[in-house]
């Protein structure tokens, strides 16, 4: 945790007493193994109690929940792209992620309390060699299952007015509901657009900020959240986050390997604009493919520059009226 | 693929015709920048109301300036009228604030915390350590006791009146809204202006100017807003700069310009016997500095949801930074 500006709720709380701090934990979501089914919207929903939010044909691919909200804590981005899903080159090893099952394969030592479940699975994004009149053109079709990043310097908690929103023992972060007076400047202070108001049903205008927790109430407890124990592909991984880093980078080696050239690591680097994700992504291209901005920085890591302008801004009003009031009487 | 550019931009230009099926993304191959085209960010909750705020914060904090430094010149009746004006502007913006609230009657749970790092936070404190000053001030006035404590009552409100009249800038620049953000250091500049502008309008209006100090702040407060105004946009990086351009944002801000300009002219032309020109000039001050929180205010709701705005910018930070790593 690094120390920039006086934080007061904003610090990850010390050990209770006993023993060191529990490990921050987070998810690693690797996209490449995800096969868009949405178990892990639908899981979250029913484990959180989210309400539902309309029955919309976006005709946006298979994507009809839009984007993350107040009441979408989880969402999968569809993406059409006429490409291939990877370069095959002579260089490359065309044979080692060729088939779905292989791609399996591949994740499956890092899923060591979950092979039956993966086997059993159908994952790897869609490709399909020739375009539909036949010329050649090949298409893939990415999937990601994106969710609320739990930074590590997170914008929408050092900004809330009331102390609502606050960081747990495990390093996430949390909105206290009975706290939130609704606001709203987290919803503005998010660089990702993750956090939302949840108007109150018949009173639009009135609400409160909601999020994703990464259900607390189960990981408090050791338990994996909702979402990440649904996803039959292992593409979302929960654990600590020091452990998902060391597997994600592994798991990059061999994407990349395999010939998969866009392949990257998204939120895994503590040195980025929010001193890294609690919630990182493994993309088979840029972010902002997927919705997500490229180089996302908290806000507040300007804070000295806009309290030093607005600092000298009131200074220069002061001088003006005391230079005003110097001034001869006419 | 190096065609004329002539020949294939009208043919580009066109918009695609209406295919909801096969939008940008969909077709386009890895020059695709957004998703969808659909917004990164979430358009601001943040009502009209808080832009009105701004306004009004803004004429209350800067006329208890004006009421301080008239007092001391002995204005009494002009520093009267000041202090009344920003009592009354400070009471309206409580309830304005309030309104906006997802959950007002949980309004105290502002005052539970302090912190730096929320300037709404900040700002909140600001208001009521205002609010108590100036309304003791004007106690103290309107029984006409206590003139020591009201002098410091005034002088309180005048030092905690000028970051009122700027913490809403930073508010606003404390946000990931892209036309918000990059302007962190030119807007609490166009606000402080603007509250200047507005505190001098409205002592003019209310017939304060027996020595020229109300005309001497509406005029260089309307100064250094256009001047911070025209750097604060033409600072910005084009594609942020943008969500001033589209017409609704567009004919607030050239409203708010020319109201402010028209106003400044009208009082630099006019004597100081033509009470009508003298309160027309201070009517478009505080219109001018009204329409410039509204302009600033809504292209926040335009950046936010333009996924350019938000994706530009990184894009080309990124970009530098792997050519800076490549050598190049």
């Amino acid at each position: 945790m690094r120390s920039r500006l006086p934080m007061l709720a904003n610090a990850l709380p010390t050990g209770a007493g006993d023993g060191a701090p529990p490990a921050r934990v987070g998810f690693f979501t690797d996209t490449t193994l995800c096969i868009g089914c949405k178990a892990c919207e639908v899981a979250c929903k029913e484990w959180n109690d989210v309400p539902a939010d309309g029955y919309v044909w976006s005709g946006k691919s298979y994507d009809n929940t839009g984007e993350l909200s107040a009441n979408s804590w989880r969402h999968v981005a569809f993406i059409e792209q006429d490409r291939p899903l990877r370069v095959t080159t002579s260089a490359s090893t065309p044979s080692m992620l060729g088939s779905a099952p292989a791609m399996v394969g591949i994740a499956l030592p890092m899923m060591r309390d979950l092979p039956v479940r993966a086997a059993r699975s159908e994952p790897a994004p869609f490709e399909i060699g020739t375009g539909p009149d036949g010329d050649g053109v090949a298409m893939r079709w990415l999937m990601s299952s994106d969710v609320c990043k739990h930074c590590t310097d997170a914008a929408c908690l050092d900004v809330c007015p009331t102390g609502a929103l606050v960081r747990t023992e495990l390093g996430t972060v949390v909105v206290q509901n009975d706290v939130c007076n609704g606001c709203g400047y987290c919803v503005s202070a998010c660089p990702f657009g993750v956090i939302g108001r949840r108007e109150i049903e018949g009173d639009p205008g009135h609400g409160l900020a909601q999020k994703c927790t990464l259900c607390y109430d189960r990981s408090k407890d050791g338990l994996e959240p909702a979402c990440a124990k649904a996803c039959p592909t292992a593409s979302i991984q929960f654990g600590e986050l020091d452990e998902l880093r060391v597997r994600a980078a592994d798991r990059l080696g061999v994407v990349q390997a395999a010939g998969y050239d866009g392949a990257q690591l998204y939120g895994a680097s503590p040195d980025d604009g929010v001193g890294g994700f609690g919630a990182f992504f493994l993309l088979l291209d840029r972010p902002e493919v997927y919705g997500l901005p490229p180089d996302p920085v908290a806000t507040t890591r300007h804070l000295p520059s806009i309290w030093g302008a607005a600092a000298a801004a009131a200074g220069v009003l002061g001088g003006l009226v005391a230079l005003a009031a110097l001034g001869r009487r006419s | 693929m190096t065609r004329s550019g002539d020949q294939v931009r009208p043919a580009e230009r066109e918009p695609t015709p209406a295919a909801p099926l096969e939008p940008d993304s969909a077709r386009s191959s890895t020059s695709a920048s957004s998703y969808h085209s659909q917004p990164i960010l979430k358009a601001p909750v943040w009502k009209r109301t808080i832009a009105i705020y701004f306004f009004v914060g803004g004429l209350a904090g800067a006329s208890a300036a004006y009421a301080f430094a008239a007092l001391l010149r002995g204005e009494r009746e002009a520093a009267r009228r000041a202090t009344w004006t920003a009592l009354i502007s400070a009471a309206i913006s409580a309830p304005l604030l309030i309104a906006d609230l997802g959950r007002p009657s949980r309004f105290l749970n502002m005052l539970r915390v302090f912190k730096v790092l929320s300037p709404m936070s900040v700002g909140t404190w600001i208001l009521s350590g205002f609010g108590a000053s100036i309304g003791v001030a004007a106690l103290c006035d309107l029984f006409g006791v206590l003139p020591r404590v009201r002098l410091l009552a005034q002088a309180g409100a005048a030092a905690l009146g000028l970051p009122l009249a700027t913490y809403t800038a930073a508010l606003l620049a404390d946000t990931a809204v892209p036309v918000w953000h990059e302007g962190r250091r030119e807007l609490p500049f166009v606000f402080a202006g603007g509250a200047a502008a507005s505190a001098g309008g409205a002592a003019l209006i209310l017939g304060s100017d027996h020595d020229g100090l109300a005309r001497r702040v509406a005029l260089g407060g309307a100064a250094i807003e256009l001047i911070a105004d025209q750097l604060y946009e033409r600072r910005l990086d084009p594609v942020v700069a943008e969500a001033l351009s589209v017409p609704a944002v567009h004919r607030l801000h050239l409203g708010a310009r020319l109201s402010s300009t028209a106003g400044t002219a009208l009082l630099l032309l006019t004597g100081r016997e033509r009470r009508a020109q003298i309160v027309a000039g201070g009517s478009l001050l505080l219109a001018g500095a009204l329409l410039t929180r509204l302009a600033v205010f809504e292209a926040g709701r335009v950046s936010a949801l333009d996924p350019q705005a938000t994706v530009a910018p990184q894009r080309a930070r990124v970009d530098a930074r792997s050519r800076e790593i490549a050598g190049v």
